[in-house]
């Protein structure tokens, strides 16, 4: 079985295209991003964090409802089913759904929705509804999606006060994606940091802080992270906290970082073209800017990409915890603190939906820092 | 390789050391410290304390001191086996965490195990059939599982239990066994309860080791010894679990010094949603109640086992590979 995959590797390697003159003349950059066009599970990924981000950042655009606003008539509502054919057996392409009528069982005291067959309200996109500022500066009340008054719409369903979960998922990202990049580029500063100094002065001081970044990575980081962020003082604002989170999941996880950087630097340093470059009389400073931080720059791309998800996962297992963001400021995991129990889950499945999007994120960062991973180095084949 | 473990155990001693002095730091951290979590708790209580006395609990605790003698104040009764008192549950820690530590560390072992049990074939059959559709359906349900935080998959997994099956799999006892002394028909029940805890925590480290695993392996495989072998007329399944296999093994076993500290860690949050009465929980309850001598204790004995761990597997590396056993005994 083994022969069969090597005659299949010769024969992928026989049918390559043979290169055009153009892909001699193209830079690194051109060649790293002709490789990563190749890798379509990486571009698909890509695409998804894009729409993320951006998900994040008009988050108010893309809520339906004001996300701390309690629909009190309609607590612990089920995510609105969206019709396409309608009870006469019409079809219509624009998606509408029906209104939900709220009844108490007096034996449980739970409540029970049911659908109002009467009327349609079809879903309009790009309709009026709350004022916003886009990013705090620009005016608008322009949201992708919504119903006619009175109707609302709730695709996501409503937590136990009877907030939108969709709208609070919307503007949850917030949180939850900055946090990820903060957190990863304080890091990445403290990682270079020690690493460059680690791997260029080498000896003894190499040798301490080595020792000293294996000891931190041999501490279990999730019970040091909730030691540390138990330590954030109860009295801090929102804003505080939230930056007293990113510090504290960066000081944890900049040592992998700093050993990705110092092993670099070490074979970057004794790399051939860098003797090449020495041979031919070039300067220190032209080596370290035109051949040192490209190969390094696409290398930390790699790096840094790898490590948002670690980020993104720690804030949400913090603030799953009760000990990371604290309400009324919402991520992820201060959404998912909802479904902590197997009564509110059996009763309300819907509210782990915000949970999806933590693992739709982390799936596409990884897959992203592996097509890059894969093109980062265009000269290997 | 004898003075390897020496110098590798000496190390160990020093990190160990190092632990307390982290430990001690984070003891030091929060705000305010524990003599006036003690004392307002005294006071809700309805005891009235006067200065002389707040100031005689302050010499007994070594508060006036400057931090350094506090350290050491500490460090000495650590190791005459005095972890302090819990204010919490009002009993000393050290008859607290035993048991917690103990299940909290069979768990991980456990997870590991399952782990490797998992990710090892896996990552075999990855390789060997690189490109083919199990190659593809590992590695997708690989990503997910990397993905996943582990305590949603324990929700999930509780919810499915519960929605389809009626049964609440919480705990790692049932209700008739919760604190009673061990016995046969305890164990059986534990190990009723082992399996959702045991996927959930190792799925996150078995992604990742299928990677390296299968990654590993497939360099191996392009290797001359493995031509020269085929050439000589051996047997392929023979041939692979002889040679490439074994080597790709190596960085499975230098991986324990990393899935040791991160299955502590997931074990940490999994336990919390599954209430499962390991170390994290009540780490986490020490946290918030500021019982300080109990966190430090705990966050302590995690680390110093961890520790323990990473240093075994450092030396069963070296007992297994006589590559590395060569260039370190060189060294």
């Amino acid at each position: 079985m083994l022969r069969r995959i090597s005659s299949r590797r010769k024969a992928a390697k026989a049918q390559a295209p043979a290169f055009d003159e153009s892909y001699y003349l193209a830079s690194q950059w051109q060649l790293i991003w002709r490789k990563f066009r190749r890798h379509r599970l990486a571009i698909g990924s890509l695409l998804v964090i894009i729409a993320l981000y951006s998900m994040a950042l008009f988050s108010e655009f893309y809520a339906i409802n004001d996300y701390q606003k309690r629909h009190v008539s309609f607590a612990k509502a089920p995510p609105h089913t969206i019709y396409f054919v309608d009870e006469a057996g019409d079809f219509s392409l624009r998606p509408f759904i029906y209104q939900m009528k709220q009844t108490l069982d007096m034996d449980t005291l739970q409540r029970n929705y049911s659908e109002v067959r009467d009327t349609k309200y079809p879903i309009r996109f790009f309709v009026r509804g709350e004022p916003y500022k886009i990013l705090g500066l620009i005016d608008s009340d322009i949201h992708l999606m919504g119903v006619e008054a009175p109707g609302v719409f709730f695709p996501f369903g409503t937590d136990d006060l009877g907030r939108d979960v969709f709208s609070r998922t919307m503007h949850a990202a917030r949180i939850s994606l900055s946090i990820g990049f903060l957190g990863v580029i304080i890091s990445f500063v403290l990682g270079c940091l020690f690493g460059g100094i680690s791997g260029y002065f080498g000896g003894v001081v190499d040798l301490v802080i080595q020792r000293l970044i294996e000891f931190l990575i041999s501490i279990p980081s999730i019970p040091l992270i909730i030691a540390l962020a138990a330590a954030l003082p109860p009295e801090w604002s929102s804003t505080q906290v939230y930056f007293g989170i990113t510090i504290v999941l960066a000081t944890v996880g900049w040592t992998t970082l700093a050993r990705a950087v110092r092993g670099k630097l070490l074979e970057l340093r004794e790399a051939d073209f860098v003797m090449a470059a020495r041979i031919s009389n070039m300067g220190d400073m032209d080596i370290i800017i035109k051949h040192l931080l490209p190969s390094f720059a696409s290398f930390l791309i790699v790096v840094l990409s790898l490590s948002v998800p670690g980020m993104i996962l720690a804030e949400t297992a913090l603030s799953f915890l009760q000990i990371g963001i604290r309400p009324p400021a919402v991520s992820w995991g201060v959404l998912l603190q909802d479904a902590q129990n197997i009564r509110s889950l059996s009763q309300s499945p819907w509210l782990l939906i915000p949970g999806l999007f933590v693992i739709v994120t982390v799936l596409a960062f990884n897959f992203l820092g592996d097509g890059l991973r894969d093109a980062a180095d265009p000269y290997k084949q | 390789m004898r003075n390897y473990v020496l110098q590798r155990l000496v190390y160990m001693v020093f990190l160990l050391w190092l632990v307390t002095v982290v430990t001690f730091i984070v003891i030091q951290l929060p705000p305010g410290d524990y003599l006036s979590t003690y004392i307002s708790r005294l006071e809700q209580a309805g005891e009235d304390l006067t200065d002389e006395e707040v100031a005689a609990l302050r010499e007994q605790y070594g508060l006036n001191l400057p931090v350094y003698a506090r350290y050491f104040k500490w460090f000495g009764q650590v190791l005459q086996g005095n972890l302090g008192f819990s204010y919490d549950w009002e009993k000393p820690v050290r008859d607290l965490i035993g048991e917690r530590l103990a299940l909290t560390f069979s768990i991980a072992i456990l997870s590991a195990i399952f782990t490797y049990a998992v990710a090892i074939p896996i990552g075999i059959y990855s390789a060997v059939h690189q490109y083919s559709i199990g190659d593809y359906i590992f590695s997708f349900i690989g990503f997910i599982g990397m993905s996943i935080p582990n305590f949603m998959l324990a929700l999930i997994l509780l919810y499915v239990a519960w929605s389809e099956y009626g049964q609440n799999l919480t705990g790692l006892f049932s209700q008739e066994f919760q604190g009673a002394p061990w016995s046969w028909e305890k164990l059986i029940d534990m190990a009723k309860h082992l399996p959702i805890p045991i996927i959930v925590i190792g799925t996150g480290g078995t992604a990742g080791l299928i990677r390296v695993m299968r990654g590993t392996l497939l360099d191996e495989l392009n290797k001359q010894y493995v031509i020269t072998a085929r050439s000589k007329g051996l047997g392929e399944v023979k041939l692979l679990f002889k040679y490439p296999v074994r080597v790709a093994l190596n960085p499975i076993i230098s991986s324990l010094a990393w899935l040791f500290p991160s299955l502590i860690s997931g074990g940490t949050i999994t336990a919390y949603v599954l209430g499962l009465p390991t170390a994290g929980p009540m780490l986490l309850r020490s946290l918030l109640t500021q019982d300080t001598f109990l966190t430090a204790s705990l966050l302590m004995f995690v680390t110093i086992l961890t520790v323990i761990g990473t240093t075994v597997s450092d030396i069963l590396l070296v007992v297994v590979d006589p590559r590395i056993r060569m260039e370190r005994a060189a060294s």
